[in-house]
């Protein structure tokens, strides 16, 4: 048991994150203090340009749409004790389905191929993620090796649907017809003014949604208790009736609906056809999201916005100073997602001392527990 | 000796003051150990005489395992002194406890199961890199001490295949081997059969002719006064008494324990069993390696009735219970509820189970019947979260949900009465109340329930087999699955005795001897006597 009482509600939410996330853009200050640039200058630039003006503020909240959908993904299988590292494949191979639903309904109406093409990367994603999820629980193959594996698969399969099917006649590159101007999402610049010439869109909406409906799935329902059940305790799960294998099945399917949704943002809001790697491993910065989130729709709303300001603001930055180009800016983003996510605990125990000494009553306590061992 | 007088601080109760003819084994004053904000061992003084078997009883959590786990060197006393055979010590590890000539024999053998006795013996006590020597070395050593002690065992036997009894043995001469003079045992009876409890008896009792000390630590107040001289009572991190076995009763014992007075015999009236609850027919049931550990097991069960499945631990009990609840596919065979066969099979079959009115207290509630990080109104619904008194459709009613746990807290009282404290919080006997409550809530038909009062406080056990009585009163048909063979014969009306994955004895629990109920469950008589 331990030793050290738990942080304060706020204290673990919040100034353990900022502590951490402190730490991070220390380390990165050094990183870029070694190049010989002024990481006061350098910060700036990444602030600036992730909020400076509502063109940067555009960037930063598309980015950070799709970090909330694979952010949620990763957590809603988190909750069930699994770890879909799949984010990726899922939403590539959904981005399939968005794109034969988009080129098939074009001529009707955007309202029309929204939806449809929304149910499509549900279904696309969820189906990529369906598969591992099968394999675990009937036959015992470990959703982190297959769902990784199905990285991979759907890169080939997408590269061979790229090439060989969905190319149309007259294109070099590897990429979908574009979808007909009706059929096309309108952006959020094309009604509200400063969002002008960014691709933030409509998704956006659909991920406040999802953050608010997974808050809801999991801890309002008794699908999320079921859920939370197994993640926490599988063997009293199925003690409680709970089918293990039901339950991992139809949380890695949600979970890669989840995923899915990056496509939605990507092919029907910004792209307007399929190209190549359009994920662009937003699956795997979802995993950082969710880590430093907490697993919490709040927490990873935040992280989120904190990993679309970095990607944009970092975008920004080799603008500004020339002797800083992407590699470093892509330093930064490993050096936040190290001290956020894998080293989250790194002040606590510290923390937890600090917190004890300072109230007074359980400043004895806080000395005596130093040579701690296991309760009897 | 000490200089020290220790006359000023003995309790009015406390015996043994006088210097015993052989002197002081053990010499503790003064000893405190906290854990944060729990005060695990206050000012504890105890004396235990060279050559004696002195006990040490106590609830769980009293701090007779803090106390005895600073006497071999686990935890380090905040304050207090330490004399071992007169000489003030300073034991900084177990290392230093075994120059001290203190071994320990835990609770959980610290053995390696495919080594040999010898190379168990010797394993942390070789006497250079090549291992020839010290193996030559200690079958000798060995020799003697199997027959000085009567300690047989087969220095090549493989550890797994021998009985545990005898794998108790061999931590017993790992200990010799190591020059132990005094020796702790932590509840040595847990996992042995009467007989085989019966045979270390003999060896304790063989070592103390010997000269050698021993500590029993134990909550069998039956086995502290057959063995032991003098006996140390703990009651919530104090010592309260320390008195000669011969001068004490196991009521008195009890109530030094409990700080209050106990029943420690259940008081039920004859059964009056009705129609056939539960049935179980030829059931055939493997474990998760394949082995087969239920072998063809029939038995039924009539309302108003309890039925004891006795057994030494590993004997297919576990599985049987997990089989009929639906926590296991079963091989072969059927298990029929209230006159209706029931499906386990898939891995949903306690949801069935639940549905068909059967209800299930687990062997092992932390790991089975509580999720211990959800906090306590969590626990209440698990198993019958889907139920429409916690929320219509899809929905959880979060209210309805905490309402009952209210409920069951007042009508259990469990302490502390937070339903949003996390369960594992809580203490053993109150986490127990918990899934009792629970479990008891919808009124089964037939209620399983194994290892009642396992890690359960003496006062909580009291009141557990009371509500386990008021059900089977209410005409329902309850299963009882446990180890302790007292409770098993105090609490059913029938006694099965299981052995090998087969129930090979059936007595009425109003007749059977102890002794009887012991050959069965060492596999003596094979035969089923009919009932």
């Amino acid at each position: 048991m331990s030793a050290l009482r738990p942080l304060p509600r706020w204290a673990d939410l919040a100034l353990l994150p900022v502590l951490n996330l402190l730490l991070a853009v220390l380390v990165s200050g050094l990183v870029v203090l070694m190049i010989g640039q002024n990481p006061l200058t350098a910060i700036w630039a990444i602030i600036t340009g992730a909020f400076g003006n509502g063109y940067n503020i555009g960037y930063t909240l598309y980015y950070a749409t799709n970090f909330v959908f694979t952010g949620l993904a990763v957590a809603l299988a988190a909750h069930g004790g699994l770890f879909n590292i799949g984010g990726n494949g899922q939403a590539y191979v959904a981005g399939l389905g968005v794109i034969l639903v988009a080129l098939a309904l074009q001529d009707t109406h955007w309202l029309i191929v929204a939806p449809a093409a929304l149910v499509a990367a549900a279904v696309f994603g969820g189906a990529w993620a369906f598969i591992p999820g099968y394999l675990q629980a009937k036959r015992g193959s470990h959703v982190v090796i297959t769902t990784i594996m199905f990285n991979f698969i759907a890169a080939a399969l997408m590269i061979y649907m790229l090439n060989r099917v969905l190319k149309p006649a007259g294109v070099s590159g590897p990429e979908s017809a574009m979808i007909a101007e009706t059929g096309r999402m309108p952006k959020i610049g094309s009604f509200f003014a400063p969002f002008n010439y960014t691709p933030v869109n409509l998704s956006i909406f659909i991920a406040l949604l999802a953050l608010v409906g997974v808050y809801f799935l999991i801890w309002r329902t008794k699908f999320g208790y079921a859920l939370r059940a197994m993640g926490q305790n599988p063997t009293a799960a199925r003690y409680a009736g709970i089918s293990n294998s039901k339950m991992i099945i139809i949380t890695m399917t949600l979970s890669g609906a989840l995923a899915g949704m990056v496509a939605f943002n990507e092919v029907l809001g910004v792209q307007n056809r399929l190209v190549l790697d359009f994920v662009a491993d937003a699956g795997f910065v979802g995993i950082a999201v969710a880590l430093m989130g907490r697993n919490h729709p709040i927490g990873i709303g935040l992280a989120a916005l904190l990993f679309g300001a970095l990607y944009q603001g970092g975008n920004e930055l080799q603008y500004v100073i020339s002797g800083l180009d992407r590699t470093v800016v892509v330093i930064i983003q490993a050096l936040v997602i190290l001290f956020t996510g894998a080293m989250e605990g790194l002040f606590r125990p510290g923390l937890q001392r600090t917190f004890m000494l300072f109230s007074p009553e359980q400043k004895a306590e806080a000395v005596s527990r130093e040579t701690v061992g296991k309760e009897s | 000796m000490s200089g020290t007088s220790s006359d000023n601080m003995q309790r009015p109760e406390t015996a043994a003051a006088a210097t015993p003819a052989n002197g002081w084994a053990i010499e503790l004053e003064k000893i405190n150990k906290r854990f944060g904000a729990v005060h695990a061992n206050k000012d504890i003084d105890l004396k235990v005489a060279r050559g004696t078997i002195h006990g040490i009883v106590g609830e769980n959590g009293a701090g007779k395992s803090t106390l005895m786990s600073i006497l071999y060197g686990f935890y380090k006393a905040d304050s207090g002194t330490i004399r071992v055979n007169g000489t003030e010590a300073n034991i900084a590890d177990s290392r230093a406890a075994l120059a001290l000539g203190i071994g320990m024999v835990h609770q959980h053998f610290m053995l390696v199961d495919n080594f040999s006795v010898l190379e168990n013996v010797i394993l942390g006590a070789e006497d250079s890199g090549f291992i020839k020597p010290s193996l030559d070395r200690a079958r000798r050593e060995l020799d003697r001490l199997e027959t000085e002690y009567q300690l047989e065992v087969d220095p090549d036997a493989t550890i797994e295949d021998i009985s545990v009894g005898q794998q108790q043995r061999v931590e017993i001469l790992k200990a010799l081997y190591r020059g132990a003079e005094i020796l702790i045992l932590d509840e040595p009876t847990g996992v042995l059969t009467p007989k085989e409890a019966d045979d270390l008896f003999r060896v304790l009792r063989t070592l103390r002719e010997q000269g050698k000390t021993v500590i029993l630590i134990t909550h069998k107040l039956r086995e502290i006064m057959a063995i032991t001289d003098n006996v140390s009572v703990m009651r919530q991190g104090e010592m309260v008494a320390t008195v000669k076995t011969a001068e004490t009763s196991p009521e008195h014992l009890a109530e030094l324990m409990v700080g209050r007075s106990v029943l420690l015999h259940v008081q039920k009236d004859a059964a009056n069993p009705g129609k056939t609850l539960l049935e179980v027919k030829d059931l055939v049931v493997t474990d998760d390696m394949g082995i087969t550990r239920v072998k063809s097991v029939s038995f039924s069960i009539r309302a108003g009735e309890i039925v004891g499945i006795a057994g030494v631990s590993g004997n297919g009990q576990t599985e049987l219970l997990e089989s009929i609840t639906g926590m296991r596919d079963q091989r072969s065979g059927t298990v029929i509820l209230n006159g209706n066969p029931l499906s386990l099979k898939g891995d949903d079959g306690a949801a069935r189970a639940r549905a068909a009115g059967l209800a299930h207290v687990p062997e092992d509630r932390q790991r089975m019947g509580l999720i211990t990080t959800f906090s306590e109104w969590e626990n209440a619904i698990l198993g019958y979260s889907d139920s429409e008194d916690y929320g219509k459709g899809a929905m959880l009613d979060i209210a309805k949900a905490k309402a009952k746990a209210a409920e069951h807290i007042k009508t259990f009282d469990v302490r502390p009465a937070d339903i949003n404290l996390k369960t594992a919080l809580f203490s053993g006997g109150n986490q127990q109340k918990i899934v009792l409550a629970r479990e008891m809530d919808r009124d089964p038909d037939v209620l399983v329930v194994g290892q009642p009062t396992r890690g359960v406080d003496i006062g909580a056990i009291e009141f557990i087999h009371n509500q386990i009585i008021k059900l089977r009163d209410a005409g329902k048909a309850i299963l009882l699955v446990s180890v302790e063979l007292d409770e098993i014969r105090s609490l059913s009306d029938r006694i099965l005795v299981m052995f090998d994955g087969q129930i090979v004895g059936e007595a009425e629990a109003a007749t059977a001897t102890e002794g009887q109920l012991g050959l069965m469950m060492a596999g003596v008589v094979e035969e089923r006597q009919p009932s």
